[in-house]
Protein backbone atom coordinates (compact mmCIF):
# COMPACT_ATOMS: atom_id res chain seq x y z
CA UNK A 1 0.00 0.00 0.00
CA UNK A 2 1.40 3.38 -0.60
CA UNK A 3 2.06 5.87 1.88
CA UNK A 4 -0.77 7.89 3.27
CA UNK A 5 -1.51 11.65 2.85
CA UNK A 6 -0.52 13.04 6.08
CA UNK A 7 -1.86 16.15 7.97
CA UNK A 8 -0.27 17.22 11.22
CA UNK A 9 -1.05 19.84 13.53
CA UNK A 10 -0.36 21.26 17.32
CA UNK A 11 -3.43 21.51 19.58
CA UNK A 12 -3.46 24.55 21.63
CA UNK A 13 -4.35 23.76 24.85
CA UNK A 14 -4.26 27.21 26.32
CA UNK A 15 -7.02 29.38 24.70
CA UNK A 16 -10.83 27.56 24.44
CA UNK A 17 -11.69 30.27 21.73
CA UNK A 18 -9.02 28.70 19.23
CA UNK A 19 -10.16 24.85 19.52
CA UNK A 20 -11.23 23.38 16.47
CA UNK A 21 -8.82 25.51 14.35
CA UNK A 22 -7.04 21.75 13.18
CA UNK A 23 -10.13 20.33 12.24
CA UNK A 24 -11.38 23.26 10.18
CA UNK A 25 -8.26 23.22 8.20
CA UNK A 26 -8.86 18.85 7.73
CA UNK A 27 -12.09 20.22 6.33
CA UNK A 28 -10.96 22.54 3.67
CA UNK A 29 -8.22 20.05 2.90
CA UNK A 30 -10.43 17.27 2.36
CA UNK A 31 -12.79 19.49 0.02
CA UNK A 32 -9.41 20.07 -1.80
CA UNK A 33 -9.17 16.60 -1.76
CA UNK A 34 -12.23 16.46 -3.60
CA UNK A 35 -13.57 13.80 -1.07
CA UNK A 36 -17.59 13.00 -0.69
CA UNK A 37 -18.93 15.67 1.61
CA UNK A 38 -20.71 13.21 3.85
CA UNK A 39 -17.46 11.46 4.69
CA UNK A 40 -15.86 14.90 4.99
CA UNK A 41 -18.94 15.75 7.30
CA UNK A 42 -18.21 12.73 9.77
CA UNK A 43 -14.10 12.93 9.69
CA UNK A 44 -14.00 16.58 10.89
CA UNK A 45 -17.13 16.57 13.05
CA UNK A 46 -15.24 13.34 15.06
CA UNK A 47 -11.81 15.55 14.66
CA UNK A 48 -13.65 18.36 16.07
CA UNK A 49 -15.14 17.00 19.39
CA UNK A 50 -11.25 15.25 19.88
CA UNK A 51 -9.75 18.57 19.42
CA UNK A 52 -12.48 20.06 22.01
CA UNK A 53 -11.53 17.31 24.43
CA UNK A 54 -7.79 17.79 24.16
CA UNK A 55 -8.57 21.50 24.67
CA UNK A 56 -10.97 21.04 28.07
CA UNK A 57 -9.45 17.77 29.71
CA UNK A 58 -5.95 17.40 28.32
CA UNK A 59 -4.26 21.35 27.78
CA UNK A 60 -3.92 20.52 23.98
CA UNK A 61 -1.55 17.79 22.33
CA UNK A 62 -1.35 16.75 19.01
CA UNK A 63 -3.67 15.68 15.95
CA UNK A 64 -2.79 13.63 13.03
CA UNK A 65 -5.22 12.64 10.00
CA UNK A 66 -3.68 9.67 7.53
CA UNK A 67 -5.26 9.53 4.03
CA UNK A 68 -5.20 6.23 2.94
CA UNK A 69 -7.06 4.54 -0.52
CA UNK A 70 -9.95 3.02 1.42
CA UNK A 71 -10.14 5.00 4.32
CA UNK A 72 -9.21 8.19 6.75
CA UNK A 73 -7.69 7.52 9.99
CA UNK A 74 -7.51 10.20 13.02
CA UNK A 75 -5.11 10.05 15.65
CA UNK A 76 -5.38 12.74 18.87
CA UNK A 77 -2.95 12.26 21.23
CA UNK A 78 -2.43 14.04 24.49
CA UNK A 79 -0.24 13.69 27.74
CA UNK A 80 -2.83 14.62 29.83
CA UNK A 81 -4.71 13.36 33.22
CA UNK A 82 -5.92 10.45 31.32
CA UNK A 83 -8.95 8.69 31.31
CA UNK A 84 -10.09 6.47 34.45
CA UNK A 85 -12.82 4.76 33.59
CA UNK A 86 -13.40 4.78 29.54
CA UNK A 87 -16.75 2.61 29.80
CA UNK A 88 -17.93 5.64 31.86
CA UNK A 89 -17.13 8.56 29.60
CA UNK A 90 -18.43 6.50 26.59
CA UNK A 91 -21.66 7.50 28.22
CA UNK A 92 -24.18 10.09 26.97
CA UNK A 93 -23.77 12.63 29.36
CA UNK A 94 -21.37 11.21 31.55
CA UNK A 95 -18.97 14.35 31.94
CA UNK A 96 -16.19 15.62 33.68
CA UNK A 97 -15.97 19.12 32.15
CA UNK A 98 -16.10 22.15 34.17
CA UNK A 99 -19.33 24.36 34.71
CA UNK A 100 -17.52 27.24 32.95
CA UNK A 101 -17.31 25.06 29.54
CA UNK A 102 -20.91 24.40 29.87
CA UNK A 103 -21.54 28.10 29.42
CA UNK A 104 -19.04 27.72 26.43
CA UNK A 105 -21.86 25.14 24.54
CA UNK A 106 -19.91 21.85 25.49
CA UNK A 107 -20.07 19.69 28.26
CA UNK A 108 -22.78 18.01 27.53
CA UNK A 109 -20.90 14.29 27.78
CA UNK A 110 -21.92 14.10 24.03
CA UNK A 111 -18.37 13.99 23.00
CA UNK A 112 -17.09 11.06 23.22
CA UNK A 113 -20.62 9.16 21.95
CA UNK A 114 -20.15 11.62 18.98
CA UNK A 115 -16.82 10.30 17.52
CA UNK A 116 -17.78 6.65 18.08
CA UNK A 117 -21.19 7.47 16.49
CA UNK A 118 -19.19 9.60 12.92
CA UNK A 119 -16.65 6.93 12.37
CA UNK A 120 -16.25 3.72 11.74
CA UNK A 121 -14.11 2.15 14.20
CA UNK A 122 -12.27 4.19 17.25
CA UNK A 123 -10.09 3.04 20.25
CA UNK A 124 -9.13 4.61 23.26
CA UNK A 125 -5.62 4.22 25.00
CA UNK A 126 -4.94 5.88 28.11
CA UNK A 127 -3.27 5.92 31.30
CA UNK A 128 -4.02 7.95 33.76
CA UNK A 129 -1.40 10.28 35.02
CA UNK A 130 0.48 9.82 31.22
CA UNK A 131 -2.25 10.24 28.37
CA UNK A 132 -4.93 9.54 25.95
CA UNK A 133 -4.17 8.17 22.32
CA UNK A 134 -7.58 8.12 20.41
CA UNK A 135 -7.65 6.19 16.60
CA UNK A 136 -10.73 7.16 14.75
CA UNK A 137 -10.97 5.27 11.17
CA UNK A 138 -13.85 6.47 8.70
CA UNK A 139 -14.09 4.34 5.45
CA UNK A 140 -14.23 5.32 2.27
CA UNK B 1 -37.44 29.84 2.06
CA UNK B 2 -34.67 32.51 1.32
CA UNK B 3 -32.09 33.69 3.92
CA UNK B 4 -33.49 36.89 2.66
CA UNK B 5 -37.29 35.48 3.98
CA UNK B 6 -35.50 34.46 7.34
CA UNK B 7 -34.49 38.47 7.80
CA UNK B 8 -37.62 39.73 7.04
CA UNK B 9 -39.49 37.02 9.75
CA UNK B 10 -37.23 37.69 12.43
CA UNK B 11 -36.78 41.45 11.59
CA UNK B 12 -33.09 40.54 11.15
CA UNK B 13 -30.11 42.50 10.82
CA UNK B 14 -27.44 40.85 8.39
CA UNK B 15 -23.68 41.22 10.06
CA UNK B 16 -22.36 39.68 6.99
CA UNK B 17 -22.87 37.39 3.90
CA UNK B 18 -25.32 39.94 2.38
CA UNK B 19 -24.15 38.11 -1.22
CA UNK B 20 -25.94 34.78 0.14
CA UNK B 21 -29.19 36.50 0.91
CA UNK B 22 -31.09 34.72 -1.80
CA UNK B 23 -29.50 31.11 -0.78
CA UNK B 24 -32.63 28.59 -0.65
CA UNK B 25 -32.70 26.30 2.93
CA UNK B 26 -35.00 24.23 3.46
CA UNK B 27 -34.31 23.22 7.14
CA UNK B 28 -33.55 24.47 10.84
CA UNK B 29 -32.21 23.96 14.30
CA UNK B 30 -32.39 26.20 17.82
CA UNK B 31 -29.47 25.30 20.59
CA UNK B 32 -27.16 27.20 22.67
CA UNK B 33 -25.63 23.68 23.65
CA UNK B 34 -22.68 23.31 20.14
CA UNK B 35 -22.77 19.56 21.53
CA UNK B 36 -26.09 18.46 20.78
CA UNK B 37 -26.06 20.47 17.72
CA UNK B 38 -23.00 18.02 16.73
CA UNK B 39 -24.77 15.26 18.39
CA UNK B 40 -28.32 15.43 17.08
CA UNK B 41 -28.57 18.00 13.77
CA UNK B 42 -28.36 16.84 10.28
CA UNK B 43 -28.40 18.60 6.79
CA UNK B 44 -29.44 22.05 8.55
CA UNK B 45 -28.69 25.14 7.22
CA UNK B 46 -29.54 27.55 9.68
CA UNK B 47 -28.47 27.33 13.48
CA UNK B 48 -30.50 29.66 15.95
CA UNK B 49 -28.61 30.26 19.00
CA UNK B 50 -28.09 32.61 22.19
CA UNK B 51 -24.80 31.48 22.83
CA UNK B 52 -21.86 33.69 21.38
CA UNK B 53 -18.19 32.47 21.05
CA UNK B 54 -16.00 31.32 18.07
CA UNK B 55 -16.95 27.85 18.92
CA UNK B 56 -20.63 28.53 16.95
CA UNK B 57 -18.75 29.59 13.81
CA UNK B 58 -16.54 26.26 13.64
CA UNK B 59 -19.74 23.92 14.61
CA UNK B 60 -21.51 25.36 12.01
CA UNK B 61 -18.58 25.01 9.52
CA UNK B 62 -17.97 21.23 10.72
CA UNK B 63 -22.50 20.68 10.32
CA UNK B 64 -22.36 22.67 6.56
CA UNK B 65 -24.46 24.95 8.20
CA UNK B 66 -24.42 28.21 5.85
CA UNK B 67 -26.48 30.29 8.04
CA UNK B 68 -26.35 31.66 11.93
CA UNK B 69 -28.75 33.96 13.54
CA UNK B 70 -27.76 34.94 16.73
CA UNK B 71 -30.99 35.50 18.88
CA UNK B 72 -32.02 37.87 22.16
CA UNK B 73 -30.58 40.57 20.13
CA UNK B 74 -26.67 39.33 20.70
CA UNK B 75 -23.65 40.50 18.85
CA UNK B 76 -20.66 38.51 18.29
CA UNK B 77 -17.36 40.63 17.87
CA UNK B 78 -16.06 42.00 14.80
CA UNK B 79 -13.22 38.92 15.02
CA UNK B 80 -15.54 36.32 15.05
CA UNK B 81 -17.90 37.93 12.05
CA UNK B 82 -14.62 38.17 9.90
CA UNK B 83 -14.23 34.54 11.21
CA UNK B 84 -17.80 33.79 9.31
CA UNK B 85 -17.51 36.00 6.32
CA UNK B 86 -14.00 34.25 5.82
CA UNK B 87 -15.69 30.86 5.44
CA UNK B 88 -18.72 32.13 3.19
CA UNK B 89 -21.29 32.13 6.38
CA UNK B 90 -24.27 34.67 6.53
CA UNK B 91 -24.86 35.90 9.93
CA UNK B 92 -27.88 37.39 11.17
CA UNK B 93 -29.30 39.12 14.52
CA UNK B 94 -32.62 39.20 16.01
CA UNK B 95 -33.89 40.70 19.11
CA UNK B 96 -36.45 37.92 19.13
CA UNK B 97 -36.27 35.47 21.49
CA UNK B 98 -35.38 31.35 20.66
CA UNK B 99 -38.41 30.38 21.08
CA UNK B 100 -40.20 33.38 19.35
CA UNK B 101 -37.56 33.16 16.43
CA UNK B 102 -38.03 29.38 15.86
CA UNK B 103 -41.55 29.71 16.06
CA UNK B 104 -42.23 32.18 13.38
CA UNK B 105 -39.28 30.21 10.83
CA UNK B 106 -41.37 26.89 11.95
CA UNK B 107 -44.78 28.53 11.24
CA UNK B 108 -43.35 30.00 8.10
CA UNK B 109 -42.84 26.30 6.98
CA UNK B 110 -38.31 26.06 7.77
CA UNK B 111 -38.56 22.59 9.42
CA UNK B 112 -36.32 20.56 11.42
CA UNK B 113 -34.84 17.61 10.78
CA UNK B 114 -36.81 14.94 12.06
CA UNK B 115 -39.54 15.98 9.71
CA UNK B 116 -37.10 15.75 6.65
CA UNK B 117 -35.06 13.19 6.84
CA UNK B 118 -36.17 10.65 9.51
Amino acid sequence: MNEPLTFQYAVDGDNFTSAGQASVQVKKVLRRLGLDPETIRRVSIAMYEGEINMVIHAGGGEAEVRIYEDSIEIVLRDSGPGIADIDQAMQEGFSTAPDNIRSLGFGAGMGLPNMKRYTDSMQIESTVGVGTTITMRVDL
Amino acid sequence: MTIRDICGYLDAEVLCGAEALDREVHSACGSDMMSDVLAFVKNQAVLLTGLVNAQVVRTALMMDIVCIVFVRSKKPGPEIVAFAEENGLTVLTTDLRMYEACGKLYAAGLKGNGEIHE
